[in-house]
């Protein structure tokens, strides 16, 4: 006889439909272990949620139990007859098993303000978004004036999250305070650097955190309309977010009149089409409207005349999606994280040749080191860190002598390095730098939008000269004229493109001299 | 799978017709375009032209400024793989050359039966799982040599099992 199946607990399994997880076969995973139950006659709740951030974990499975989530990965289908065996959907220990999720070390050492629920819930469930506190800071919103809301986000010292560091609450008085009937609001997830995955993976894990987060930015400027413009190169983020803002328009979240309020926001999502420039503000402007990613040049700030020429507040993903915290919590809250300027938390993202790859949200001040070796454990292939590139490919390359900088922005820009989008990227010992900055150059020949000369020409000629150096030829002459160049690109750009590519370039000299003036292969081949 | 139907100027008149009500209606038109037809064809600019009443060079312009519009159909699946730094970082060997290799393609080209089209990247945000590679929607992380053919080979698989 067999047990009838209503006496067999209902259990619930996790597992990410995060692009990173589907990367290493999170699909397969979830069709092995729905097989197996089904051969084994379990019943199994399967909820694919965001991911946790482990992402050297990937696909991290985890098994509700009367203790909690307890966590086993990375999982191949190939394990999963072995989890069943040892009886993992009550929590039992198996090899690939972590334990409690939340005790797992990279996960309790971090402060997830703004990640808090990314991993946790369904992100396509209102109902668990609500219950995990969503939409509670947008609650408190509806029932504050527009300059009340400004001033709380004022108070919480949130600065842009997208690299440039400008007060939220500033920029927002700005456009709160510009005439103009019509104003939009658009969230920049234009997320086109490499070490960087925050905002794919927040929108992907917890996508009505941006939701929720764009419309108390309409409110508290008195905007009715916003978009976010999303890197093409993401579409799990794309499709996640488009059934996100259908389904909290059908609970009146979006929409006319949200939740009995007065209040009316239509938000749209719109996708780009594979050029960097389009995450410098007034470029995406000029995408959302249909043309060229030209850089606009400033003032007119965006702020007063922004898309179609209204007024306009950009923010970036990371910046939105602290704002539903802030709210909720208090300003006060969110400001009490950090160090000196720079408030609140960061979310730190690990990545290149890092033994524990992923995001680590924690407050301001803490250091590269701790970064690297506490949570990422050094690196993948076991082999020294020579070289850290932190902000971005238009970021410095920072040398171990460095590591104790505190993720701090104006500690940062202090070594001409910037905290940027706060991606890390490492390399170990077997990185030429040389070859970085001619790559740095290289990106920049390819993605200048062109519109000014010290940028489009400079980055081209730049790769020129680097490629006389690393061949030996006249490298004296050569690092001159480099200097020279890196100059003219740095003041005379009209963005921050060409402004900043001579970071990396510079750093990497800087640091990593004798890799510039190395015997070349090239030439020991001639 | 890539969408190569042949270029038909009544549906592309449909399309733009479903989204010129749009604000900044040209991205979304050329998205829909080029996943219809799977490219922009040259019968595509003056009709837009037209329609959204710019001139040719506007939408040439836009066409050319932007990566992801492509010209020329591609092969039936499109392969991109990641050249930004934190995949460099983990490819000492090359990914692109033995992709190219494999392919037998230079980035840019389609290979001879007209299954791949070879493009590479700057980043699809799988830094921490690098070396990253994308096969038409579908992403793939700590991708070496082998296993860009075993994804090579079920991406084929999976073409004769639909």
């Amino acid at each position: 006889m067999t047990v009838p199946l209503h006496t067999i607990p209902l259990c619930t399994v996790y597992i990410p439909r995060d692009a990173a997880a589907l990367s290493v076969g999170a699909d397969e995973v979830d069709a092995s272990i729905r097989a197996e139950a089904v051969r084994r006659d379990l019943p199994v709740r399967i909820v694919r949620n965001g991911s946790r951030g482990m992402l050297w974990l990937e696909p991290l499975v985890e098994v509700e139990t009367a203790a909690g989530r307890v966590a086993y990965g990375p999982v191949s289908p190939g394990d999963v007859p072995s989890l069943f065996d040892a009886g993992f959907l009550a929590g039992a220990e198996h090899p690939l098993g972590h334990g409690p999720t939340e005790e797992i070390p990279y996960l309790a050492r971090q402060e997830r303000l703004t990640f808090a629920r990314c991993g946790v819930i369904d992100p396509l469930s209102v109902e668990d978004y609500r219950r995990h506190g969503g939409f509670r800071g947008l609650e408190r919103a509806l029932a504050m004036t527009p300059a009340e809301i400004v001033a709380e986000v004022t108070e919480s010292g949130l600065r842009g999250r997208g690299g440039a560091g400008f007060p939220t609450g500033i920029k927002w008085k700005t456009v709160l305070d510009a005439p103009g009937a019509e104003k939009f609001v658009c969230c920049n997830a234009d997320e086109g650097d490499s070490g960087t995955f925050a905002d794919r993976m927040i929108m992907e894990g917890d996508p009505f955190c941006l939701i929720e987060g764009m419309t108390i930015a309409a409110i508290a400027v008195g905007a009715r309309h916003g978009f976010v413009y999303i890197r093409s190169e993401y579409p799990h983020a794309i499709a996640t977010l488009r059934e996100a803002i259908r389904l909290a328009y059908d609970e009146r979240w979006l929409g006319v009149g949200i939740h009995g309020t007065a209040n009316t926001f239509h938000l749209e999502v719109r996708v780009g089409a594979g050029a960097y420039i389009c995450g410098e503000e007034t470029s995406m402007l000029e995408s959302l409207e249909g043309k060229r990613g030209m850089v606009r040049a400033k003032p007119p700030l965006p702020a007063l005349e922004g898309l179609f020429g209204k007024p306009t507040v950009v923010n970036n993903v990371l910046s939105l999606t602290s704002v539903p915290v802030i709210l909720d919590r208090g300003g006060a809250f969110y400001r009490d994280f950090g160090v000196g300027r720079s408030r609140g938390t960061l979310a730190f993202q690990l990545a290149g040749n890092i033994r524990h790859g992923g995001i680590v949200e924690k407050a301001f001040g803490i250091t590269l080191r701790e970064l690297l070796y506490d949570f990422g454990g050094g690196t993948r292939t076991g082999r020294p860190i020579r070289a850290v590139q932190a902000g971005g490919p238009l970021g410095a390359y920072l040398p171990p002598s460095l590591f104790d900088l505190p993720k701090d922005y104006e500690a940062f820009a202090a070594q001409e390095a910037m905290v940027g989008h706060g991606g890390i990227v490492v390399f170990d010992d077997g990185v030429d730098m040389a070859r970085q900055a001619r790559f740095a150059l290289e990106f920049c020949a390819a993605e200048s939008c062109g519109k000014c000369t010290p940028c489009r020409i400079g980055a081209v000629r730049g790769v020129e000269v680097m490629d006389r150096i690393i061949a030996g030829k006249d490298v004296g002459g050569n690092l001159t004229l480099l200097q020279d160049l890196c100059e003219v690109m740095t003041d005379g750009s009209l963005c921050a493109m060409g402004g900043m590519t001579p970071i990396p370039v510079r750093s990497a000299l800087k640091h990593f001299p004798e890799d510039f003036t190395r015997p070349s292969a090239a030439l020991a081949a001639e | 799978m890539n969408a190569r139907s042949p270029w038909d100027a009544g549906r592309a008149a449909g399309i733009i017709a479903a989204h010129r009500h749009m604000r900044g209606a040209l991205l979304p038109i050329l998205h829909a375009l080029q996943e219809e037809f799977g490219c922009i064809d040259e019968d595509a600019i003056p009709l837009l032209a037209r329609e959204l009443n710019l001139s040719r060079a506007d939408v040439h312009g836009v066409v050319s400024f932007y990566h992801e519009f492509r010209r020329t159909r591609p092969g039936r699946h499109t392969v991109k793989v990641c050249r930004a730094e934190a995949c460099q970082s983990m490819d000492p060997d090359g990914l692109i050359d033995h992709v190219r290799r494999r392919l037998g393609v230079a980035l840019g080209g389609t290979t001879a039966d007209d299954a791949f089209t070879l493009e590479s990247v700057f980043c699809l945000g799988n830094c921490a799982l690098a070396p990253a590679v994308m096969v038409d929607e579908a992403l793939y992380g700590r991708v070496d040599a082998r296993r860009f053919d075993a994804i090579a080979a079920a991406t084929l698989e999976a073409e004769g099992a639909r």
